[in-house]
């Protein structure tokens, strides 16, 4: 599915993520962990293409996308749900769907399969999107990322800083995506859940993969000590 | 009363024709934060291609009908050029793009009077809009009336598009998070070309309107490049509500002074209405209200 080979990004000429190798397989979810700072989000951004590669590749199914525009990478299946629940914030929360349904097939029928998953968004469809509760914008973001159709879903801190009983629906989305098929790389930084949802996982520290393998016995022990300086 | 209706309406009249200038650039300049100095030499352009229009078609009615689909066309596919050439290599170098677009617009009035000849050109009005018609005591020119109307339909026209298609869905989305627009899909890219290419566009048939009112020269769009910034400026950056009611509140205040002073005293007095305004308000009439700044 995902292949990433000696990647190596960063901002303006400096690097922040160093030769990071990394897979996810076909229905496979993948845990990206490390500190703040370490360089998940900055990682994440040049998988979708919203940073250059600066050297090193990205594959999606064998087809290189090192170079294509972000637009792009989603046609081909890549769908990203970046950090701090972002959305459109001056459209109305039906608006930020409708923008991603526009031009598809069953562009309805999708839109409302989302809204299936995530019935808090149904009444909310002519409010503005920048007036929604974080959890509300969170549920918005996935729903927005899930109607381009992907193959692989990628997710930043998707409860950071979200309540509890949001947190537990947002949990249960992933959980039961990854069952349907999906390939996810998730950068969490909760241990417990990362390592219960992802069969993989990758430990950044200084924008270094420190420890990587998988979520098996052990795992939980070798990423307290990747993460611990 | 005729007095205050006669001015009322110069007010309404004169905010219809810079309504119709400033809306294009409420694209470019308020949507995109693009300073595209050259907007007025595509109002030129507009005038010009109704000028061509009629020497062609002879009749002025329908020249005109011509010529405001096809003053659009011309001025989109300038800015398109202009869009593809240069200022998409400019982004987020607003100096840079200010003297760039200002060079073009010196190059395009040279290339007008190299075509047309320095001194001006009239196109003639269409008989249906020769004459006035009397509204409440005051004697209206009927092609003030006809601007009025097609300023209307095109902020209308404007308004629609951003809030009810999928390609304002677009630009609205590019204008608010760029990068979120890509991985959403949308071609930021193409979203620009189109923006530019509908505000441009809408320059053009600015231009062709203004014909019905006076003459046209190489220089007559510079002329109109600053009243129209301030008017986006005056109404807050991107919101058409706020031109246009920036756009009427301009030009009953030009009319008020006129009335009392000179024309030249009456810019003067405008000028400094809407620097207090701004002083006051930096955001203009309308901002965006919204909880988070994503
Ligand atoms: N736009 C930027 N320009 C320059 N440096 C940046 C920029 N964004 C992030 N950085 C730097 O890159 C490094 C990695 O940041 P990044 O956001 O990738 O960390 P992260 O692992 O996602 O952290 P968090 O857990 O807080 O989200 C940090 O040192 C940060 O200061
Ligand atoms: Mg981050």
């Amino acid at each position: 599915m995902l292949t990433l080979r000696n990647l190596t990004c960063g901002y303006g000429r400096t690097p922040v993520v160093h030769d990071v190798n990394l897979d996810v397989g076909t229905d496979q979810v993948v845990a990206v962990m490390g500190h703040n700072g370490a360089g998940k989000t900055t990682l994440l951004r040049a998988v979708v293409g919203l940073l250059p590669a600066m050297t090193g590749t990205i594959e999606l199914d064998g087809r290189d996308l090192t170079r294509t525009p972000t637009h792009r990478r989603i046609a081909h299946g890549m769908a990203y749900v970046p950090q701090g629940q972002q959305c459109f914030a001056h459209l109305t929360a039906g608006e930020n769907l409708r923008l991603v349904a526009d031009g598809r097939k069953h562009g309805k029928t999708l839109i409302d399969e989302q809204l299936d998953r995530f019935p808090a968004l149904r009444p909310l469809q002519n409010r503005q999107a920048g007036l929604l509760s974080g959890g509300q914008r969170q549920q918005l973001a996935i729903a927005r990322a899930l109607i381009t159709e992907p193959r692989l879903l990628i997710l930043d801190e998707p409860t950071e800083g979200i309540q509890p009983n949001v947190v537990a629906e947002i949990e249960a989305a992933i959980v039961d995506l990854a069952r349907s098929g999906l390939s996810v790389l998730l950068v969490e930084q909760h241990l417990g859940f990362a390592l219960q949802a992802a069969a993989q996982y990758a430990v950044l520290r200084s924008g270094r993969v420190a420890s990587h393998g998988a979520t098996g016995a052990g795992a939980r022990e070798r990423v307290r000590e990747a993460m611990a300086i | 009363m005729d007095l205050l209706v006669g001015q009322l309406f110069t007010g309404l009249s004169t905010g219809s024709i810079l309504l119709l200038a400033a809306l294009g650039l409420s694209l470019t300049f308020g949507q995109m934060g693009v300073i595209n100095m050259a907007h007025g030499e595509f109002i030129m352009a507009g005038c010009y291609t109704a000028y061509v229009v009629q020497q062609i078609a002879g009749d002025a009615g329908v020249s005109l009908l011509i010529a405001l689909p096809l003053g659009f066309a011309v001025g989109g596919a300038m800015g398109l050029v202009l869009e593809a050439l240069l200022i998409r290599h400019l982004y987020h170098r607003p100096l840079d793009t200010l003297l760039v677009t200002f060079g073009v617009g010196l190059i395009l009035q040279q290339v007008a009077r190299d075509v047309f000849g320095a001194p001006a050109v009239n196109v003639s009005v269409p008989p249906a809009l020769r004459g006035g018609v009397d509204l409440l005591g005051v004697t209206v020119p009927k092609t003030r009336l006809f601007i009025m109307g097609l300023a209307i339909v095109a902020v209308t026209a404007v308004a629609l598009v951003l809030r009810f298609t999928p390609a304002g869905r677009r630009i609205r989305a590019v204008v608010g998070n760029r990068d979120l627009a890509e991985t959403a899909g949308i071609s930021s890219r193409a979203v620009d070309a189109g923006t530019f290419f509908i505000g441009s566009g809408l320059a053009g048939v600015a231009g062709v309107a203004l014909t019905l009112i006076g003459s046209t020269s190489p220089t007559t769009g510079q002329s109109y490049l600053v009243d129209a910034f301030l008017v986006v400026v005056a109404g807050g950056l991107g919101r058409i509500k706020g031109a246009v009611v920036a756009a009427v509140a301009l030009g009953a205040t030009q009319a008020v002074f006129e009335t009392y002073s000179t024309a030249s005293l009456a810019k003067v007095g405008v000028f400094i209405v809407i620097v207090v305004f701004l002083q006051l308000r930096p955001q203009g009439l309308f901002t965006l209200r919204t909880r988070s700044l994503a």
